[in-house]
């Protein structure tokens, strides 16, 4: 993984006594409210409904074993014992007190961490897929990349204040896992007709009150110029956003407001003009260096079948988990292991500090290397012996962390909602731990299939509510919670934005719809079809239907 | 309001005019909107002249006439609106303009290295911002990643030794 | 009532006769519109002397638990996690937390707890 150098290292420490003065001068009163707020919020600090909320970034997903030993002890030395991980790979702290977050950004810069641009208007934490460098499917391991667009990232002195947030992520498979299409900005890492790698640039997707699936902004852009064309494309959304309606400020207003094309005009006269002066050009040695931190450990010559991991599957559980949470590896012999954060009875994403702490260890006695978050608000595990895969699998039961649930109906994304967020209008937590403890039976689970759900608390959507193959978003009617349905949203590769079913739930009803939208599928759905699909093919009538029939509303 | 140049405090030659005011002897800085009505005359003075441009006006917007100007001043209606951020750096890279850059309105201790960093050269600054904490703000990040229109070398340069 | 968060900590503080409590049960109920309001401009002085942030009015039953269950939350804690928050302290008055549990809420088992004798060494 990457180290930091010299540079990267005197950065970080930097940054965090900028910070360190911004802190003091706000408590001083030197820095009113109004202009400490978007200061603290470009390093992830929040003021939420109990207290302080401070989001760390974990860059691409990927956390040593070190790094996390450091995560546990902010949760136990600053915050209350935990930590929560994000959709878009960051850990947050939900008790922070203001006076210690530059200790903890200082605790944060000796393993090479930060929480730099984890909120703000400006560009936010890059993501990628949590299998890079693991997975067979890629082209090549979009980290180096993701590194380098950190970099660049970092204090731009022209982006910084932007009109809106800007999230951008990177992914290099035809599956994917990082959501892309609903990003700000994304690029794919793809092969030309001649066989050259480069990138496809897409932007203007986006989640929230007006959700878009991002356009096409450019079919191949050469390695060397990729800056080029990032910073092109933040230079448009800079100089022509809207500043009059903060409704209206994302980049996915502005595209769909003057158009695709228009859009892909105004960036290539940016383009052509950053390439000719030549000053972000990314040399190929450049990438070559950064790549080489990102080499996957010298994987051993192994057979693809273990007898020890097949002998385990005997073990009803270990094969469940194994079913759901275990995927293929590019190397033989190895596997990529999903650990669960979504146990039933949980709150989603929470990991303790001495479940972090224990992860840490078992990464240590395996000897692997690195650890990932997913945008699912999962860990994972990348590269695995199949043959220690059940002694991994036995620790992490011990710990609470074997949930064989990965991409079933129970492993939901949720925002934090009401319990903690100052801006939601409804509870997430709670409806997603009553889908867990309803659909709690992992023959169930299985059964149903592959089925994603997508809580958010309010319009903000958080918690991925419209790229849910069933969605729930939280809202408040007159003072009382209620739940929208919304069906067949993808984040994935066949992205789409999921309908809203009709009339909200209440509290009480909305586990009740939800489980009868998926009874509704298992009447309808054919021979390997998954929710997603079934839905695709018979659309929202037979649902609608179930989910009302009983007329839930009799209740009240 | 005082005014940092070049990191020292400075006198300020300019006289700000309104639109419908009559032109005064010396350096003047005009709006976008009176520089429109009365370019030729502005231009035909035999000196120094600024023009000031709102957040949403585009130094794109003087044409060729930029290389005329002796002083462009960009405002901030709040310090969150980063436009001029943008419309500095494409004064110094695109429109090649080397005069002087200003910065008025709402802006903060903390951004005065970023704005720096692409091209502002002047700041009217409120009293509590002395040229020492200017020079203070400059220092707080010794190197930087991106290049911009301030030329310094990026962290990439100076790992390849450039 | 009047609300803020402290900003030093950013704790969820209650106006009582002209300063700031932890405890919600504490915290002076404004009869009418201008006290309320009277007290709103006298927190201002809080904001401007930099000790509290974001003041704000809310609005409670005649039993004194608030209308909204944003803040009943915020006056309880986190309605899925009871070790936390002020409700973990003995700063929440019974009849919030009964309103609290009237919402139905999934009670989870405190997991970190839980776990500190688990844990291999």
């Amino acid at each position: 993984m990457y180290r930091y150098d010299e540079f990267d290292a005197a950065f970080v420490k930097e940054r965090t006594e900028q910070f360190r003065y911004q802190v003091e001068r706000r408590l001083k009163g030197e820095l009113t409210e109004d202009q400490f707020k978007p200061l603290r919020l470009m390093n992830g600090l929040y003021l939420q409904l109990h207290a302080y909320m401070l989001r760390i970034a974990v860059p691409y997903g990927t956390l040593s074993a070190k790094q996390l030993r450091m995560l546990a002890h902010i949760a136990r030395t600053y915050d209350k014992g935990y930590g929560h991980f994000t959709t878009r790979q960051n850990i947050q702290f939900n008790w922070p007190k203001l006076k210690d977050v530059p200790d903890i950004l200082a605790d944060l810069a000796t393993v090479e961490m930060h929480a730099l641009q984890t909120s703000g208007n400006c560009i936010r934490n890059v993501t990628a897929d949590q299998f890079a460098g693991a997975t067979a499917e890629e082209i090549e391991d979009p980290r180096p990349l993701a590194e380098i667009i950190r970099q660049w990232s970092s204090l731009h002195p022209e982006f910084v204040f932007l009109a809106r947030k800007f999230k951008i992520a990177v992914g290099a498979t035809p599956h994917d896992r990082a959501a892309l299409k609903y990003h700000d900005m994304a690029v794919e890492i793809v092969k030309n007709e001649a066989g050259e790698t480069g990138y496809r640039v897409l932007a203007g997707g986006g989640m929230g009150r007006t959700p878009y699936i991002a356009h096409m902004m450019r079919e191949f852009v050469k390695r060397e110029d990729i800056l080029a064309y990032l910073e092109a494309v933040l230079r448009v959304y800079n100089q022509d956003s809207r500043r009059d309606n903060i409704h209206k400020q994302r980049i996915k207003i502005l595209i769909n407001t003057i158009g695709p094309e228009e859009m892909r005009q105004r960036v290539l006269r940016e383009f052509e003009e950053i390439r000719a002066a030549g000053t972000l050009q990314l040399p190929a040695e450049e990438l070559a260096r950064i790549a080489a931190y990102f080499a996957p450990p010298a994987f051993e010559t192994l057979d693809d079948h273990s007898p020890e991991f097949e002998a385990a599957l005997q073990d009803d559980d270990f094969a469940d988990w194994t079913a759901s949470n275990v995927h293929r590896h590019r190397a033989p012999g190895y596997a990529i292991a999903t650990i669960s954060l979504k146990p039933v009875g949980g709150v989603p994403g929470d990991c303790s500090h001495v479940q972090l702490d224990a992860l840490a260890d078992l990464m240590d006695r395996f000897g692997m290397t690195e650890i990932r978050v997913s945008h699912e608000q999962n860990l994972v595990l990348p590269h695995v012996r199949k043959k220690d895969l059940p002694a991994v699998f036995a620790r992490l039961r011990e710990l609470g962390l074997a949930t064989a649930n990965a991409g079933l109906v129970t492993d939901v994304i949720c925002c934090p909602g009401l319990d903690y967020c100052d801006l939601a209008n409804a509870r997430s937590i709670p409806v997603a731990q009553k889908i867990a403890e309803r659909f709690a039976d992992l023959d169930r689970q299985h059964d149903i299939g592959e089925l994603k759900i997508k809580i958010s608390g309010c319009i903000n959507a958080c918690g991925h509510h419209h790229a849910g193959h069933i969605g729930i978003l939280g809202v408040d009617k007159k003072g009382v919670e209620f739940y929208q349905l919304l069906l067949g949203g993808s984040g994935a590769e066949d992205a789409s934005i999921g309908q809203i079913m009709g009339p909200g739930f209440g509290e009480h009803e909305i586990v009740d719809a939800v489980e009868r939208v998926i009874d509704t599928y298992l009447k309808l759905r054919t021979n390997g079809e998954r929710f997603l699909d079934t839905y695709r093919r018979v659309g929202m009538e037979p649902f609608k239907n179930m989910a009302y029939q009983e007329q839930l509303y009799a209740a009240h | 309001m005082p005014l940092i140049k070049a990191g020292t405090a400075a006198a300020d030659p300019y006289a700000a005019v309104a639109d419908e005011a009559p032109l005064p002897e010396g350096p003047t800085v005009v709006s976008l909107t009176r520089f429109r009505k009365d370019r030729d005359t502005l231009l035909a003075r035999n000196t120094p002249l600024g023009v000031r441009l709102k957040s949403d006006e585009s130094p794109e917007a003087l044409g060729e006439d930029v290389a005329r100007l002796s002083l462009i001043v960009l405002e901030f209606p709040k310090f969150r609106d980063g436009r001029a951020f943008s419309w500095a750096r494409m004064l110094r890279t695109r429109l090649r303009f080397t005069g002087e850059i200003r910065a008025t309105g709402d802006f903060l201790y903390d951004q005065l290295s970023y704005m720096t960093r692409v091209g502002f050269d002047a700041f009217e600054v409120p009293e509590t911002i002395t040229p020492e904490l200017y020079r203070r703000a400059l220092g707080e990040m010794s190197n930087v990643y991106q290049p911009s229109a301030d030329g310094r070398k990026t962290i990439r340069e100076l790992r390849a030794g450039k | 009532m009047l609300t803020a968060n402290r900003l030093r900590d950013g704790d969820v503080v209650y106006w009582r006769a002209g300063n700031w409590v932890e405890t919600f049960g504490e915290g002076d109920i404004l009869a009418g519109k201008p006290e309320a309001e009277a007290a709103l401009e006298a927190a201002h002085k809080f904001v401007a002397d930099n000790v509290v942030v974001n003041p704000y009015l809310f609005e409670v039953q005649a039993d004194g638990t608030p209308v909204k269950e944003r803040e009943i939350i915020r006056a309880a804690g986190p309605t899925v996690r009871h070790d936390l928050g002020k409700q973990a302290h003995g700063l929440t008055p019974d009849g919030v937390l009964r309103a609290a549990a009237a919402r139905d809420v999934v009670v989870v088992p405190d997991r970190s707890k839980e776990r500190d004798d688990d844990v291999s060494v």
